[in-house]
């Protein structure tokens, strides 16, 4: 089986296919890297979430005219520190928070100190995204909401995020495939997963069919989650007519 | 609880938006009670300061001077949390509906009653009664957007009514409506003043919404109240020129230029309608009128409207179909002084 793999490549002209194909038939190791490329990525969306979706909120109901206005010095400086954080380049972030991944874990090597950058670098973007998906949110709506006595809590937590839930949805899918993205990145400076697998074995010792195999899986995962993310968006918009769909799909 | 009794009591209110140069004075000066149990109208064209009264009315907008007093309870007076508490009692209805889209209509109807605390079991039972109040009791498990305007703005009310409230304020609650839904929605409101003794505030640029339904009427015009009295008096005898706009949108017109000298607006304030009185004119007192312009309507069943007549110009005559004009009965006659067009 493999060693019609092993001609088949070098017959491609692929250097050093034997020890790739070890590898790539190694499942446990394969399975090991997907797994970190998976874990990392969404245990950093979930902190990022932890701290941007409050961050997200406040940047819409702070500000001037919003649900529950705050200084307009405070929303500045939040505002400026998003904005910061978003244009530093993600590489280099990842060098500079290095200090904080030794407060916080103890270390700034290995698979779960990237979890600390990722994080850091995700926080604002999901902060944002949120923003943009409550903006959505028709103010006519809200003005009800606080005409039938909701205090601003009331309107963030049962007003605002479920009546925005399939766009909060959409930024969910759109957050976790960008961090997977920047988790993949990690790897240039020791994190583990299919990233750094495509890097140290694709680039590093030039092992050109792992690398390709790294990519692919990565593609099938951004494809799985997508599709994932879509599906839960629509399931869940009451404003697109789900009964009549399903009505029909029954009488057909 | 006296009919006559005042729910809402605004008192010198002021509204402006902005400061300096760029102030708007949406509202100066505005004063008025409206009394328990009734349908007021507030009537005025876009720019009037309509949304801005009644949004001042639950202080969803903050009055620049002034005191609204709703049920005896001044609400410029309270804290955050009192305000979230008394506007259970005036809630309101909008022309963009603004239901929860992601809620069904059943959760729609029960969501003050969860604001509120009530239990949710009990709020269930209650929003279901609501929802067959309004005609829509089959429609409980669906979503806003199954739903036609009518229905979406029947679900609207039966949120409003959850907390059962004193005050019900309706902002161009039937503007974004048909004419034939427009009417319905209008009954229900009547319906529910009537079986509930809930008092509703109409705000509308419609002539037609005030006549249905309400029986006095607010005329507002550049933020301020022109006229402000019975429906049927107001209508048919409009006498500052915003309420004229209002009452004859298109204005009087004129049909032919008169040789006359006096031009009279005559206006009928119910009972028989204008066109016997032209022919008894020229039958019992042998003149003849020029008529220069008419717009009637019904009001509360009634026939009212104003029509301009053009006298004729020998004196003697003019005086003679004036003095028989005068003596009739449901007709108030009035000079118009330079008339020209
Ligand atoms: N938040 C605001 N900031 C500044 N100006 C405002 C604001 N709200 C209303 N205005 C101004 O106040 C005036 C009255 O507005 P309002 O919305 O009360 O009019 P309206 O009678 O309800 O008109 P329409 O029939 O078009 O709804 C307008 O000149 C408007 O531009
Ligand atoms: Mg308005």
């Amino acid at each position: 089986m493999s060693e019609f793999f092993i001609s088949l490549f070098e017959g491609w002209g692929f250097l050093k296919v034997p020890e790739q194909i070890e590898y790539l038939s190694d499942f446990g190791a394969l399975a090991f890297n997907i797994w970190e490329t998976i874990y990392v990525p969404a245990l950093a969306t979930l902190f990022a979430y932890i701290i941007g979706l409050p961050l997200g909120i406040i940047l819409v109901t702070g500000e001037e005219g919003g649900v529950s206005p705050m200084p307009k010095v405070l929303m500045d400086v939040l505002n400026t520190i998003v904005n910061l954080l978003r244009s530093v380049p993600f590489l280099i972030l990842m060098v500079m928070v290095i200090p904080l991944s030794r407060l916080i874990l103890g270390t700034s090597v290995g698979t779960a100190a990237t979890i600390v950058p990722l994080t850091v670098a995700a926080a604002p973007y999901v902060a944002r995204l949120v923003e943009i998906s409550l903006r959505e949110m028709d103010r006519g709506v809200i003005e009800a909401a606080q005409a039938m006595g909701c205090s601003p809590w009331q309107i963030v937590t049962k007003v605002m995020l479920p009546e925005c839930r399939p766009s909060l949805i959409n930024g969910l899918t759109n957050a976790s495939i960008t961090i997977l993205g920047y988790g993949a990145m990690a790897g240039a400076i020791g994190g583990g997963g299919l990233g750094s697998v495509a890097l140290m074995r694709g680039h590093g010792r030039n092992q050109k069919i792992v690398m390709y195999a790294a990519v692919i899986i990565l593609v099938i995962l951004v494809q799985v989650i997508q599709s994932i993310g879509t599906a839960w968006s629509v399931k869940s918009d009451r404003r697109i007519n789900n009964n009549t769909k399903s009505k029909r799909r029954k009488s057909l | 609880m006296r009919v006559s009794e005042a729910i809402i009591q605004i008192q010198h209110l002021s509204k402006t938006f902005g400061g300096g140069e760029d102030a708007v004075h949406a509202l100066e000066d505005i004063s008025l009670e409206i009394q328990q149990g009734e349908i007021f109208g507030i009537i005025g064209l876009s720019g009037a300061g309509k949304s801005t009264l009644v949004r001042c009315m639950n202080l969803l907008e903050r009055p620049t001077a002034g005191t609204v007093l709703v049920d005896g309870q001044d609400l410029t007076s309270l804290s955050e949390k009192e305000l979230r508490l008394a506007r259970r009692k005036i809630t309101m209805i909008f022309q963009g509906f603004n239901l929860l889209m992601q809620r069904t209509c059943l959760k729609n109807v029960c969501f003050p009653m969860e604001i509120a605390g009530v239990p949710s079991a009990q709020a269930k039972k209650r929003a279901g009664e609501l929802l067959e109040l309004v005609g829509l009791g089959e429609k409980a498990a669906a979503y806003p957007a199954q739903l036609s305007g009518g229905q979406k703005q029947r679900v609207a009310i039966a949120r409003a009514l959850a907390t059962e409230p004193k005050v019900l304020l309706c902002d161009e609650a039937t503007s974004a409506l048909d004419p034939t839904t427009t009417v319905s929605i209008l009954g229900l409101l009547k319906e529910l003043n009537h079986r509930l003794g809930v008092t509703v505030v109409v705000i509308t640029h419609q002539m037609s919404v005030i006549e249905e339904i309400c029986s006095r009427v607010a005329i507002l015009d550049g933020g301020s109240v022109a006229e402000m009295g019975e429906v049927q008096e107001i209508f048919s005898n409009p006498t500052t020129d915003a309420a004229r706009r209002l009452v004859y949108p298109g204005g009087v017109s004129a049909v032919q230029m008169p040789e006359s000298a006096r031009v009279v607006r005559i206006s009928f304030n119910g009972g028989t309608a204008y066109d016997p009185l032209i022919a008894s004119l020229a039958i019992d007192c042998g003149v003849k009128v020029n008529i220069l312009g008419a717009d009637t309507r019904n009001v509360g069943g009634k026939a009212v409207g104003t029509m301009l007549l053009g006298l004729p110009a020998h004196p003697s005559e003019a005086a003679k179909a004036l003095s028989y004009i005068r003596a009739q009965k449901n007709i108030t006659v009035e000079e118009v002084p330079d008339y020209h067009e």
